[in-house]
């Protein structure tokens, strides 16, 4: 048997891929480092971040879409993958500040003196001057690029080992993880967590050693960055999703206890995407924030995941473009609505102020997809290629009232 | 001829309620098995109790050559051990494709990492085609299994357990919605199944049990009530008071 390539098989990765790169290269040329600055740095930095939760909401797709598991926990890996590379970023440019200041009083400075400086500079503001145990590898950006997978993978590993071995399922699942992710919050929050409490890390937009570079440059380098790994991101998904393995995903998210009876282990399947969408989760994080320049506890807050199933819902579930357009849409729109910048429209006695009635507009434009276009923004796509949903006409096509109607099975 | 499956002394209790009553018997290999009852009778939950899907109070159920214990196991490893399993209503994967349905239970590793890296050899794709061809669903690879009849269903459904290639297979009322001449189709399968496996199948339908032509298993309030050849078993006056007493 001949076997069609990877895109013969998988068209929209092509198309999905080609776009990216055309938007890539516009974007880049309209910057203020590479073209005129018909776009801003600021929205240069808008629209990387924007791809980063593309990344992210791709996991959700996988984990809620293809497998069925509405995890509302994903925005808590993301966030710690932020947290570990956040640590990197702050001492390192703390350092350099540091080594800097002593340098001035003459003599060359030891390492004891410059470990106590960057202490002070960090956690003064949260009345300590000592630096907590876990920032010893906060020194080295390889260590710490380790654990800004490890730390959220072995989360993961160890929350989904629990629950799906006590096979925990459905709205019980959800719980349990928006009170992990509002446990760490909470965690977060308080200042001998040894992250500086609410203040979180700041400052993440300077890249040590890149002092005298503009932030024109970094924003499109970080800008690349996020296109690369989304790119990456959704050729990998749609591979793992196209084979066989999508199959028994699938599978398991329409009758997991047949899956289990046709003798796949179920549970390690779980476990498995659970882990691998929280590591993708943190790599989109380590992405985001040196992009937003500032981390805090605010960002594992419970709201945060559920409106990562918000944009996967509004894009369509269970096909990868629907999570990315979705992602995509919601959240411009969102850093649209509350810049500000919207005039406020009169209405007589009151006026409709967009910051305020923003998440009113998002609430019900969720329960109107939900509703009536449960495909989402996806579904347009259908249209084009005229899948229609089952429009119940004609005869049956089987003995059963499920079967479809043969007009609609030819479709 | 040793035993395929010896299930000895089990119980089970559900709210008190016993389903299962000290219910023993063993199934050879390569046999073909009718169990006949009342509803409930507790057939489905003896089929639950096989596959790992209840764990039985007490009792011992032990299969294959080396008397492995089943009910260490969970359903995804008795299913690897050799036992497949047809559930009363068909249940197929309705989104996807005919050959992906079929994809998905044919015999390979079932490890995520080794599914992940798996592609179809040129011999895996000839038996997906001979299975479907098998049960008449050969020209309906590339449909929907959701847009099949009911009957097509339960077939592709068999075809499924038939790719699984279980040694032990337990069929829960197979017949059930099927017109006469499904039904003829149905227990010639059965019979033709059981030259190659063991095949445990639970109706109580005597007619459709007649036609399979085996050994009786007759369940009642939890346990054995009477075995033996069909003829045997109705003539036993337990069994007339327990069908008739009911009709
Ligand atoms: N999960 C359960 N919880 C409570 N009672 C059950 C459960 N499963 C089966 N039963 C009861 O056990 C008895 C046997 O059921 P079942 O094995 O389905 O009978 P059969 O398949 O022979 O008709 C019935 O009275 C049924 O109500
Ligand atoms: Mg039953």
């Amino acid at each position: 048997m001949t076997r069609r390539s990877f895109f013969a098989r998988n068209p929209s990765a092509l198309i999905f891929i080609a776009c990216l790169a055309v938007f890539t290269l516009a974007v880049t040329l309209m910057s203020e480092a590479y073209g005129p600055g018909l776009i801003s740095t600021s929205f240069v930095k808008t629209l990387g971040k924007t791809l980063c939760l593309c990344l992210v909401a791709l996991a959700m797709d996988l984990i809620w879409g293809y497998a069925g598991i509405l995890s509302l926990g994903h925005m808590a890996f993301f966030a710690l993958g932020g947290y570990m590379i956040g640590m990197w970023l702050m001492y390192a440019r703390t350092e350099e500040i540091v080594v800097t200041a002593l340098a001035q009083g003459g003599l060359p400075a030891t390492p004891e003196e410059i470990q106590q400086g960057i202490a002070t500079q960090i956690f003064g503001v949260v009345g300590s001057s000592d630096l907590p145990a876990i920032w010893s590898f906060a020194h080295s950006l390889p260590l710490q690029l380790i654990l800004a997978l490890a730390v959220p993978g072995l989360l993961a590993l160890g929350f989904g080992w629990l629950a799906f071995r006590s096979r925990v399922t459905g709205v019980y699942l959800s719980i349990l993880t928006q009170a992990m992710t509002l446990a760490l919050a909470l965690y977060l929050f308080q200042n001998d967590s040894g992250l500086r409490g609410n203040n979180g890390l700041s400052g993440l937009q300077n890249l040590p050693g890149l002092g005298d570079t503009a932030q024109d440059l970094v924003s499109i380098w970080f800008f690349w960055a996020s296109a690369l790994a989304l790119g990456l991101g959704y050729l990998t998904l749609s591979w793992l999703v196209s084979g066989k393995f999508g199959s028994v995903v699938r599978a398991i998210r329409d009758d997991e206890a047949r899956v289990r009876f046709l003798g796949y282990p179920v549970e390690v399947y779980k476990l498995f995407l659970f882990t691998l969408t929280a590591l993708i989760a943190a790599l989109a994080g380590v992405l985001y924030y040196p992009q937003a320049g500032i981390i805090n506890p605010a960002e594992l807050a419970p709201i945060a995941s559920i409106y990562l199933a918000v944009w996967v819902a509004i894009g369509g579930r269970g096909r990868l473009y629907g999570a990315v357009l979705g992602a995509a849409f919601v959240s411009l729109l969102s850093s649209l609505f509350t810049s500000g910048r919207l005039p406020d429209i009169p209405l007589g006695p009151a006026s409709l102020n967009w910051v305020d009635w923003w998440l009113v507009i998002l609430g019900l434009s969720f329960v109107a997809v939900t509703l009536f276009a449960p495909k989402g923004i996806g579904g347009l796509f259908d249209r084009f290629q005229h899948i229609g949903a089952p429009d119940r006409k004609g005869a049956q096509l089987g003995p059963d009232d499920g079967s479809l109607q043969e007009q609609e099975a030819q479709k | 001829m040793t035993a395929l499956l010896e299930v000895s002394g089990i119980s089970v209790t559900f709210d008190g309620f016993r389903a299962i009553n000290n219910l023993s018997f063993s199934i050879d290999e390569g046999e073909l098995r009718a169990i006949i009852g009342p509803n409930g009778a507790g057939k489905t939950t003896f089929m639950d109790i096989v596959t790992g899907k209840t764990k039985p109070d007490a009792g011992t159920v032990t299969f294959g050559e080396r008397s492995i214990s089943l009910l260490g196991l969970n359903e995804a490893r008795i299913a690897r051990a050799g036992v497949g399993r047809k559930f009363q209503r068909p249940t197929v994967f309705e989104d996807q494709t005919v050959e992906a349905n079929l994809i998905l239970a044919l015999k390979a590793n079932r490890s995520p990492w080794r599914v992940l890296f798996w592609s179809p050899k040129a011999a895996d794709m000839a038996r997906v085609q001979e299975l479907a061809t098998e049960v008449g669903l050969g020209d309906q690879l590339q449909r929907k299994s959701g847009e099949l009849s009911h009957g097509q269903k339960q077939w592709l459904e068999i075809a499924m357990l038939l790719a699984q290639e279980p040694r032990l297979l337990l069929v829960d009322e197979p017949a059930a919605g099927m017109t006469p001449a499904e039904r003829e189709q149905t227990t010639t399968l059965l019979v033709s199944l059981a030259k190659t496996r063991a095949v445990v199948v639970v109706e109580h339908d005597m007619e459709f049990v007649r036609r399979l032509n085996c050994r009786v298993t007759v369940l009642h309030e939890g346990s054995v009530l009477a075995e033996g050849s069909l003829d045997h078993v109705t003539r036993d006056p337990q069994v007339i008071s327990v069908y008739l007493g009911r009709g």
